[in-house]
């Protein structure tokens, strides 16, 4: 079985690096962005206690919508492909990132920023050089979560055409081809746990060398 | 609205399924994680190997796991409930795990004065503080059940993802609002009413 999945990787080239190509490029852009639109958006409300929890509890509702449910709301508003795929899975990796940036920046140790602004450090300073270095472990973790879902999630992409390597899947599946559904099955395994030891090796990277345990 | 309204008795049917398959998984997973994390709990070294195992399960991807299973155990109900199972361990036995771990000592040294054997001591003192941890590990865990059920329509599980299913292969859209939307309507209601039972059960703790 698996001799034949090699196989069929080996006749099948130019549309295996392809749906790789596009399940990747999917996944990362989706983390991306979200990452640029949650990460100033966690630490901009941060401060503020009730509108940090207004942004928590929707992020929480978000966090329990299951993936495919959220893929096939989308489909019928923006129809198939790359780009309706892009948007839903950007919204899957929301809810971890906002949540894990807001609980970093307010788990920062108030001595902590105490003692620099005692210091003098500017406002910036203090974000730039304590808050962040200390709330980036946390952060990263979100990150790792969102990484996982959206590699997750991009499988189920294959159903709302937006291509990746859930349609081996989804091909295998429908003619019961066995080698054809692990040629899918099988790399996106392997980029799901492959991600998810690579965020984990930088969340301790990350951590600052005070804080380490 | 107008196709729910004439088929809501399909939906209806398709959720009780949904429900159905997603209690079941998790009773089964529920009862092993309960077993390995009072086992694993104070062994630090079973504990770890526990729980990168657990946790290589839970980062596959559901779809990829349901495909890994096609070949052994082929479509159906069985494959989506081994999966569930697979899926929620890792949570499940930490949340279990954990509460144990975090009963402090000296209740346990008490209780074993007062002459609890081992087994007294899991049923009477540490199972009853842990629970908290554990309803909020069934939380997440039964939230995650409820999603993998949607992809296991997939595999011909039944539940509301063969509304979804049909709906994008018939390109009708009314189909699909039905399914996803009483899915997540679901999967909300699931996690408010075992918050609420989370934080009743920690009010009561605290006095």
């Amino acid at each position: 079985m698996l001799i034949d999945a090699w196989n069929y990787i080996l006749t099948h080239p130019t549309q295996f690096w392809r749906a790789l190509g596009v399940h990747i490029s999917l996944s990362a852009s989706a983390l991306l962005i979200a990452a640029l639109v949650c990460i100033p958006t966690g630490i901009a409300v941060a401060r503020r206690s009730s509108l940090s929890l207004a942004v928590v509890n929707v992020a929480n509702v978000g966090r329990t919508l299951p993936s495919l449910a959220v893929l096939a709301l989308v489909m019928p508003l923006l129809g198939t492909g790359f780009a309706p795929a892009l948007f839903a899975l950007t919204l899957i990796a929301l809810p971890p990132i906002v949540t894990h940036t807001i609980t970093a920046m307010r788990g920062v140790d108030a001595d902590a920023i105490d003692a620099a602004l005692g210091m003098g450090m500017t406002r910036a300073g203090l974000l730039w050089k304590v808050e962040l270095p200390m709330a980036l472990p946390v952060i990263f973790a979100g990150l790792r979560t969102a990484a996982v879902q959206v590699i997750s999630g991009a499988v189920l992409a294959a159903f709302i055409g937006g291509g990746g390597l859930g349609d081996f899947i989804t091909a295998g599946i429908a003619m019961m081809a066995v080698p054809q559904l692990l040629v899918g099955a099988i790399p996106v395994a392997l980029l799901a746990l492959g991600t998810d030891f690579l965020f984990g090796a930088l969340q301790r990277r990350m951590t600052p060398q005070g804080l380490r345990a | 609205m107008t196709w729910f309204l004439r088929n809501w008795t399909d939906v209806a049917l398709a959720l009780w399924q949904h429900v159905a398959i997603s209690l079941t998984a998790l009773s089964i997973a529920f009862a092993l994680s309960l077993a390995i994390g009072i086992v694993a709990a104070r062994r630090e070294k079973l504990y770890g190997a526990v729980m990168t195992l657990s946790g290589i399960l839970y980062t596959i991807p559901t779809l990829a796991f349901l495909a890994f299973l096609i070949p052994v155990v082929g479509l159906g109900r069985t494959n989506a409930i081994i999966t569930m199972v697979a899926f929620s361990l890792m949570i499940l036995i930490r949340s279990v795990a954990t509460g144990i771990r975090e009963v402090p000592a000296e209740v346990i040294d008490a209780a074993r004065g007062m002459g609890m054997n081992p087994g007294q001591i899991m049923r009477r003192i540490e199972l009853p503080l842990a629970l908290p941890l554990i309803v909020a590990g069934l939380r997440v865990s039964a939230v995650t059940v409820i999603s993998v059920t949607v992809v296991a329509a997939y595999v011909n599980a039944g539940g509301l993802g063969t509304l979804i299913f049909n709906g994008i292969a018939s390109d009708h859209p009314a189909k699909i609002w039905a399914g996803a939307l009483t899915v997540c309507a679901l999967a909300v209601v699931v996690d408010l009413l075992l918050a609420l039972t989370e934080r009743k059960l920690k009010r009561q703790r605290a006095g």
